[in-house]
Order: C-alpha cells, then sequence, then structure tokens
C-alpha cells in the first residue's frame, strides 16, 4: 500500500495524522553513501504507528544516517522512504513540511546556545508554524512542565546538565507535534547518573503511543520499551525481531557476536 | 561539553586565556602578561603597592622618551612648527578669510562619512558573505563574483580606489551618478574597499557556527532563511563583534584619505592650514581630534572581548 495508490489517504494523514492504517515509516531498499563509503545498504524496515523499534549496532554501522536520511537531513541515493504514506524522497517535496511531522533528537542535544528554554522550544512552532507567541509560549510551558523542566525556562542551555538539555531538546521537538519521533543516541553523551532522566522521558513518550525510531547503545532500555528491535551492521538490517528474542535467542551469527561484545563489556 | 558549545565559545581553550594585547602589568613579580584569571588587564591587580609602582614606572618611560626629545638638535623647530599652542588653536576654528578651514568643523565630516560608510558595509558585506558561504549551483557565478570582487578590493590599496571612484565616475559625465559631491565618492570607495575585509570577518563568524546547529534548525522544519536569520546569524554576529568594530577603528582614520579627492575633512584641512601659514601644528590637532575619535571605540571593543572571555569561563563551567 503506498502514497500513489491511495492520494485521497494520504492527503488526510497529512492533515491530521490519524487518517493514515498503513505503516508511519516505510523505508525501502533505501542505500546511501558518502563517496565511496557505503553507509547504508539496501535498507526496508517498517514502522506501525504507535509502535517503538530500537535500532542497534556498533558505531559505524548505519543506525544514525538512517534517521537523517528520513529527517531528509541527508538525500538517499537508492530506495525510496515513505512517512504516513507519502513518498518524502520524491523529487519536488517539501522538505520542510516534512520535518515539521517528524521530529528528530540527537546525540549532542544542539540547542540553540544563545537562547533561553523557552525561545529554543517556541523558535519552530512561531517561525515554521505561524503559531502566535502567546499560544506556543503556552504550549512549550505545558510540556517543560510535563518534563519538569518548568523551572527551567528562563535558563539558557550552558547553565543546564546534560540531561535537562537532552530533555529540553526532546521537548522542543515535541513543540512541532510530531507524529514521529527520531532519537539518535540520546544518551550516548550523557553521564551515566543522567542517563535515566532522559530515558524515562522516552519511556513516557511511548506510553503516550508515540511512534518512535530510536537508535541506542543502551540495551536494557531497548529490551524495555522496543516492540521490535533492529540489529544493523555495514548498512543491513541484519536481524529484527521482538527484543525478548532478539536479545535472548539472536538467529545471526553476527547478532550473536555483536551481543556477545555487549555482554562482555559489561554493558547489559 | 558538546560539539556545538565548543563552536559558540570560540576555538581558545577556556582554562588557557591568551593575551590580546600585552598589558603593562609592572607591578606582578614577574613583570609580562597580566593573565590572573580575568584576562590581559592594563593595570594588573596586586594591590597599592603595585598601583604605586607601575605609575612610577609609567612617569619614568615618559619621562626619558620627553628628555630625548627635548635634547634632541632639532628639537625647537619641530616643537615651533607642529606644537604650537597658537597655531592648533588657529587651525581649530579655522578662518575662511585667511584662506583655511576649521579643522575642528572638519572632523564633522570624517564622522558622517564614517557613519555612512559603517552602514553600507554591515549590509552589503553580509550580502557578499552570504553569496560566498552559499551552495546552490544555481548561484555560481555570483558566487565567482563575489570572490572576484573580495580578491580585488582586498588587494588594490584605497588610495587607488579613492582615485579611481572620486575622479572615473565625475568623468563619466552620467546624470546624477556623476555629480556627487567628493564626500559621497569617498564613502562609495571606503564601503567597496572595506566590504571585502568585513565580508571575510563575516565569512569566518557564520563559519564558527557549528554545522550541527543548522542540522537542529533545519531539522525543526524551520527554512534556509529562517534558520540564518535566527539560528545562525545571531550566533555568528556575536562571535564576530570585536573584530569587526577593529575594522571599523581603521575605518574612522582611512575616512582622513577622503581628502586627497579635495574634500574638506580634518586632514585635508589641517593640510591647507600647514600649507597657507606654513605651520604644521594644525596637523597635530587633527591627530588629536582623531585619537578621541578611536580611542573610545577601542576601548569600548577591549571590554566586550573581555566580557566574552568572562562568559566562556563562566559557560565551561558544567
Amino acid at each position: 500500500m503506498t502514497g500513489a495508490d491511495q492520494p485521497g489517504r494520504e492527503q488526510d494523514a497529512w492533515a491530521d495524522g490519524t487518517a493514515w492504517a498503513g505503516p508511519a515509516i516505510a523505508v525501502e531498499g533505501v542505500s546511501k553513501s558518502f563517496g565511496p563509503n557505503q553507509v547504508l545498504n539496501g535498507i526496508d524496515l517498517s514502522v506501525a504507528a504507535h509502535e517503538v523499534i530500537c535500532l542497534i549496532g556498533a558505531s559505524g554501522s548505519g543506525k544514525s544516517t538512517l534517521l537523517r536520511c528520513i529527517n531528509l537531513l541527508e538525500p538517499i541515493n537508492g530506495g525510496r522512504i515513505l512517512l504516513l504514506g507519502q513518498d518524502v524522497t520524491a523529487a519536488g517535496i517539501d522538505a520542510n513540511a516534512v520535518r515539521r511531522q517528524v521530529g528528530i533528537v540527537f546525540q549532542s542535544y544542539n540547542l540553540f546556545p544563545h537562547m533561553n528554554v523557552l525561545a529554543n522550544v517556541t523558535l519552530a512552532p512561531m517561525k515554521a508554524l505561524r503559531i502566535p507567541r502567546a499560544q506556543a509560549e503556552e504550549a512549550a510551558t505545558e510540556l517543560l512542565t510535563r518534563f519538569g523542566l518548568a523551572d527551567k525556562k528562563r535558563e539558557y542551555p550552558d547553565r543546564l546538565s546534560g540531561g535537562q538539555q537532552q530533555r529540553v531538546a526532546i521537548v522542543r521537538a515535541l513543540a512541532m507535534q510530531p507524529q514521529i519521533m527520531l532519537l539518535d543516541e540520546v544518551t550516548s553523551a550523557l553521564d551515566p547518573e543522567l542517563v535515566a532522566e532522559v530515558l524515562d522521558v522516552i519511556r513516557e513518550l511511548a506510553g503516550a503511543g508515540m511512534t518512535m525510531l530510536i537508535a541506542t547503545h543502551e540495551m536494557g532500555f531497548a529490551r524495555d520499551i522496543a516492540n521490535r528491535v533492529c540489529f544493523l551492521e555495514e548498512g543491513r538490517i541484519i536481524e529484527a525481531g521482538p527484543p525478548a528474542q532478539l536479545f535472548t535467542d539472536p538467529q545471526d551469527e553476527r547478532t550473536r557476536r555483536f551481543l556477545r561484545r555487549i555482554v562482555d563489556a559489561g554493558r547489559m | 561539553m558538546s560539539d556545538n558549545q565548543h563552536a559558540w565559545y570560540g576555538s581558545a581553550s577556556p582554562d588557557q586565556p591568551e593575551p590580546l594585547s600585552p598589558g603593562l602589568s609592572a607591578g606582578s613579580p614577574a613583570a609580562g602578561f597580566g593573565t590572573a584569571g580575568r584576562g590581559p588587564r592594563l593595570l594588573s591587580g596586586g594591590g597599592r603597592r603595585a598601583t604605586v609602582v607601575s605609575a612610577m614606572s609609567t612617569v619614568v618611560l615618559l619621562g626619558v622618551l620627553v628628555a630625548i626629545f627635548l635634547a634632541a638638535p632639532g628639537s625647537s623647530e619641530v616643537r615651533h612648527t607642529f606644537f604650537d599652542l597658537h597655531d592648533m588653536w588657529q587651525s581649530f576654528i579655522g578662518d575662511p578669510r585667511k584662506g583655511y578651514y576649521s579643522v575642528g568643523e572638519a572632523i564633522w565630516l570624517n564622522i558622517r562619512m564614517f557613519l555612512a560608510a559603517e552602514a553600507m558595509i554591515l549590509v552589503f558585506a553580509l550580502v557578499i558573505a552570504l553569496i560566498r558561504q552559499s551552495t546552490g549551483p544555481v548561484l555560481f557565478p555570483l558566487r565567482l563574483l563575489a570572490m572576484i570582487y573580495v580578491d580585488f578590493f582586498r588587494g588594490v590599496p584605497l588610495l587607488l580606489v579613492m582615485y579611481a571612484v572620486g575622479f572615473g565616475i565625475p568623468a563619466l559625465r552620467l546624470t546624477f551618478v556623476s555629480n556627487q559631491s567628493f564626500a559621497v565618492y569617498g564613502v562609495i570607495a571606503l564601503t567597496l574597499s572595506y566590504s571585502a575585509y568585513v565580508s571575510e570577518v563575516y565569512r569566518a563568524g557564520l563559519n564558527s557556527v557549528h554545522q550541527s546547529q543548522v542540522a537542529a534548525a533545519r531539522s525543526l522544519g524551520l527554512s534556509q532563511g529562517t534558520a540564518l536569520r535566527y539560528v545562525i546569524l545571531p550566533q555568528a554576529i556575536r562571535n564576530i563583534v570585536p573584530p569587526l568594530l577593529n575594522d571599523f577603528i581603521s575605518l574612522q582614520k582611512d575616512t582622513a584619505l577622503v581628502g586627497v579627492l579635495g574634500a574638506i575633512e580634518a586632514n585635508q584641512a589641517a593640510q591647507i592650514y600647514g600649507s597657507t601659514v606654513f605651520n604644521y601644528s594644525s596637523l597635530t590637532v587633527a591627530a588629536i581630534l582623531f585619537l578621541i575619535l578611536t580611542i573610545p571605540l577601542a576601548r569600548f571593543t577591549d571590554r566586550l572581548i573581555d566580557r566574552d572571555r568572562r562568559r566562556r569561563l563562566a559557560g565551561a563551567v558544567t
């Protein structure tokens, strides 16, 4: 089922995000290379609405690149990506409109250092969605309160801990009311004691039914939260399955080898 | 601390403040640069004794220089020709009946030209910088032009640009364009020349903002223009205020070059006084007036650099 088959439904889905019954994300044979370096090698992946999928794999296996491609931050070389039924890799697509539906949070937070927390969160709703300031600030305050950041509203990012900065980054993405969230190793840059507060935020989002694609090194967390886990190596999805199965009974030798290294390193 | 913060706070390592200007810190035990935590200071901390020592060493140094000047064989002629108080006052107030202009009045032309040129440079240089930073293949010819422009005007002496604009455009005898005052041509020449330099300053500022900031802004659905306006430029400009002001201090002085076209600015008025009365104390007056203009801006720049350093140090503690 593709957007091209059902142009009518596609319009509905983009209007309110609920009418589309097909997969929220459909990645079809996507490949991507940086010069001679083939980073994605024919990725196929389908994410249903409200599903949480964790991408695991060594650094350089293509997890981050896949997320950046879905957000159209990187152009792909082959295949196509459908979001809520619409082919977003087709020519002439409005990348900005797509990105408004798809929130992404980065490993290094990337908050805007010259703006306080509230301004960070309200910038995109005000400038991209043309929401009036008062309304945007009200919505932002509500989100910040929900994630325990209400008292940090007027602080500048360099006054916050890493965990707080990352939570603000998540709130900033949520303020656009995206249909899909992409999380790119959001805890990798954090001190161990700050990881939990960020993971709690993601758990709450999952509980609220957010469709999420999460690249992570936190295996315990992936096992907890994911509906499915995909193991990537050299730009391919080697194995995918429910966490209970993939972590305890991996079918592929390469998955076993990766998980063994993780266990040996004491990360699981 | 993440990458983007490194970009924001500049490349200098926060725990190793590099001295930007040598401080006169005779009071510190190892008489060197005063870098005691707050960056170089003109008067280094250290209490009353240090203040007394620095005051004394300053007096001694000045005394030696004055003594050398007074002892020089041509001292009295130089004092009469360049530092005669009567001539200084005469040139300052001017006297059209005796054939010379007031230097004090002429400096206003320098100030007006400086302000006009500064406003135009700030806009024009930004346009050049943005063109040079653009990536679209369609804009290639513009990029090439911008590159040639910057290379050309950085390479040609300002004086030659001044002559070319000031005498070339009137010679074209175009209506409106060719019958402006020399001050207007002077401002155009200054703008052409300085925009080349300032565009490079802008470019350095734009490059100092980490690529991840662009990604963050674009990923939120902001258009390229909006991302530039609200995310990239504010950070870039904050990083380049000191070098920008530095160029403007230099611009203030270079308004004196418009005098070669015949505009009666401070330097030209002083020269006219000199060649009419055969006393060059007028040049000293012009020099003093230029100093009065540039020193506040220089001190202001230093304060901004100092503030930036403190903010960087504060930001490093996370």
